[in-house]
């Protein structure tokens, strides 16, 4: 937690100076009868973000604030295994959206994690990884009228939508 | 109070609707079984299910989702005390007493003390809330945009001074949920503002459900894989309808215990940011105060269940109050419920009750009937919700994600969304590993572009000078108690290094 502390407090303060850098691009003064310029109130809240940065890396120099001395780690192996796991195949289906559509994706998920990851029966994997995107497009695309991203799979909704619309 | 009568049968007549008390009583459903599963409370129900309320009519979606919340506040309850795990942090206080009770094979009594306290919790603050808000939205009326930015002052000085969490953390929370405000299209100017590099998507700026729906839906997510190592140990309970009526006898010594809890969640739920964890803690600290028997409080005492269960479904709606009439949410979940009524184009504040009465007291008499059809399916179904405790993680997560991912997609439909709420999600979960606070984030990001716009105002009628925020009746003394919260740490730290000298040189 010592090491991720400080990481952490580096790479916010880096990203307040980069925020606070963008907003100046706009005017961040007094404009005469418009009041303060569109990038003011950005620009001093990411000032704040970095004074906020500034506060913890000092304190943490120092030796003091909550996490200074904490010896647990930040990830352990479980955690960062876990974390992995989790985000990476979401961040993974998240991407095939664009090429194999929702309908192709959420099943395809919802099999690894059910069926690799929790040692679901086929039975009960299956069920699930049909019935979610049957009843995802029941309700949005039926019901909300919203289209879902379909990639390459769009052509497969023709007959649907014909029948429907 | 003949007349708020009247508009109370009004909002009634709206409430009992067929579309709209089949959407109470499924919200308080839903509600309840969110409220179950360990490490989800109102707050996540409420951002991931927004999307899906795109369905029906505005009012409806409103009174769906305060039935969710209803619903959930009386769900955490049952993982207190079924796991010793809270289904929320306002249910923290339950485990206290109601773990200790179903592992002496009393969880049948808890439960229904629970139950039973959030229904009085509720209800003497739905009627607390009829009469105080009326009367607060008329006094609201006559503000003006320093009197507003004043109030969200407040707001954000709440989380400093009150919310107990790191305070360089808390401050950098709100200040990036008010910078992410910011992204988009100025609103006076029209100039482009934080687009990073021009990317079309921020162009229409950060959708606070974005970020409400990352941190609350994918980071929880993430962290509860992480922290629910091993397996889950679900009590057992028997339950009969002569034990539970039996154990409704017995609450009757604990009556004192349900007011006292359902006054104080109240009036701590009205302050903006405090919200319902708070006020369950300190009515379990009162309860245990003035009991009789203050021993026996951790060990298993029923009052120790029932005074934090009254004070957060209580709470639950104080938060409500100042939402509704001052546009200031008191909670993170009311925080999303305002982003969500801005979206349907109804302007939550003091005008909220002169140009849509209708909505606004359908949604107070749907609590009330929130609040009945709760208690019912609570005690009705409660084998039923021990059962959602039994459901396996390798289950629950990815559907939650799909949910998220759906759900964050809907609202502007753009994949661009989908991976910014991914990316809110991993960094969320990465930063409150480090004890930095999401919820101030979240109320930030949705009075972002009010704060913005009332400062912007302010300063214009002012010419410029802050001291506008300062001499005005109302605005002035809101303003100088924010100031004081926010100055509150660090008072409380130099009283710190002046007692340890002290106590140094007495050793």
């Amino acid at each position: 937690m010592r090491r991720a502390e400080l990481a952490m407090a580096v790479v916010l303060a880096v990203f307040s100076c980069y925020l606070m850098w963008k907003s100046s691009e706009l005017p961040i003064g007094w404009i005469p009868d418009r009041g303060p310029g569109p990038g003011a109130f950005p620009f001093w809240l990411a000032a704040g973000m970095l004074a906020c940065c500034g506060w913890i890396i000092l304190r943490w120099f120092r030796g003091v604030g909550p996490l200074v001395k904490s010896e647990e780690a930040y990830m352990d192996r479980h955690a960062l295994t876990q974390f992995l796991l989790g985000a990476g195949s979401l961040g993974v289906m998240i991407g095939l959206i664009h090429v194999i559509g929702v309908y192709g994706s959420v099943p395809l998920f919802l099999i690894f994690y059910m069926r690799v990851l929790g040692g679901h029966t086929w039975l009960k994997t299956g069920t699930i990884a049909i019935l979610t995107p049957v009843i995802t497009f029941l309700f949005f695309e039926l019901a909300l009228k919203i289209t879902l991203p379909k990639g390459f799979t769009e052509p497969m909704f023709y007959p649907i939508y014909d029948l429907v619309y | 109070m003949m007349e708020i009568l009247s508009h109370l049968i009004d909002g009634f007549a709206i409430a009992v609707q067929p579309m709209n008390l089949g959407l109470i009583i499924f919200g308080c459903a839903l509600g309840l079984f969110i409220g179950a599963m360990p490490g989800l409370g109102s707050v996540n129900g409420v951002a991931i299910l927004l999307p899906m309320t795109f369905l029906v009519p505005p009012a409806s979606a409103i009174i769906f989702l305060a039935a969710i919340y209803y619903g959930a506040m009386y769900g955490g309850a049952i993982s207190s005390i079924m796991l010793g795990i809270p289904g929320a942090s306002t249910a923290v206080a339950t485990t206290f007493d109601g773990r200790p009770l179903a592992m002496q094979g009393l969880a049948d009594r808890a439960l229904v003390a629970a139950a039973t306290a959030s229904f009085v919790g509720g209800t003497i603050s739905v009627i607390l809330f009829t009469m105080f808000a009326p009367p607060l939205a008329d006094v609201a009326l006559a503000f003006g945009a320093p009197e507003e930015f004043a109030l969200m002052m407040l707001a954000f000085g709440t989380f400093i001074g009150l919310g107990g969490d790191d305070i360089p953390k808390t401050f950098f929370s709100i200040f990036i949920g008010l910078v992410l405000s910011a992204v988009g299209l100025d609103i006076v100017s029209g100039e482009p503002r934080l687009i990073f590099g021009g990317i079309p998507g921020f162009m229409h700026g950060v959708n606070f459900l974005v970020l409400a729906i990352g941190i609350y839906g994918i980071g929880e997510m993430l962290w509860t894989i992480e922290s629910s190592r091993g397996k889950l140990n679900v009590s057992q309970a028997t339950v009969s309808v002569s034990r539970i009526l039996s154990c409704l006898k017995d609450l009757k010594s604990t009556i004192k215990s349900m007011v006292m809890g359902s006054f104080l969640g109240y009036f701590v739920g009205i302050l903006p940011a405090a919200g319902a964890t708070p006020g369950s803690l300190m009515s379990y600290g009162v309860a245990k105060t003035l009991s009789k028997d203050p021993d026996s409080f951790g060990k298993g005492n029923v009052e120790g269940v029932v005074a934090p269960e009254a004070a957060n479904n209580a709470a639950s709606t104080g938060s409500m109050l100042p939402m509704l009439t001052l546009g200031i949410p008191g909670s993170p979940t009311t925080a999303i419920l305002l982003g969500g009524m801005v979206i349907w184009g109804l302007e939550p504040g003091p005008r909220l009750f002169v140009d849509n009465q209708d909505f606004v007291w359908a949604l107070i008499a749907s609590l009330y009937a929130a609040n009945l059809f709760a208690v019912l399916i609570n005690i009705a179904f409660i084998p039923m919700f021990i059962w959602v405790l039994r459901l396996p993680f390798t289950m629950l997560v990815p559907i939650i994600f799909i949910l998220c991912v759906v759900g964050g997609y809907a609202p502007t439909q753009d994949m661009h969304d989908v991976w910014l709420m991914f990316g809110f999600g991993v960094v969320g979960y990465l930063m409150r590993k480090l004890d930095y606070p999401m919820a101030p984030a979240v109320l930030a990001i949705v009075l972002g572009p009010l704060a913005e716009t009332s400062m912007r105002q302010s300063l214009l009628m002012s010419h410029g000078t802050f001291s506008i925020f300062f001499e005005r009746p109302v605005a002035g003394p809101i303003m100088v108690v924010a100031i004081v919260l926010f100055l509150l740490p660090l008072i409380k730290m130099i009283k710190d290094r002046i007692k340890k000298p002290a106590e140094g040189t007495d050793a």
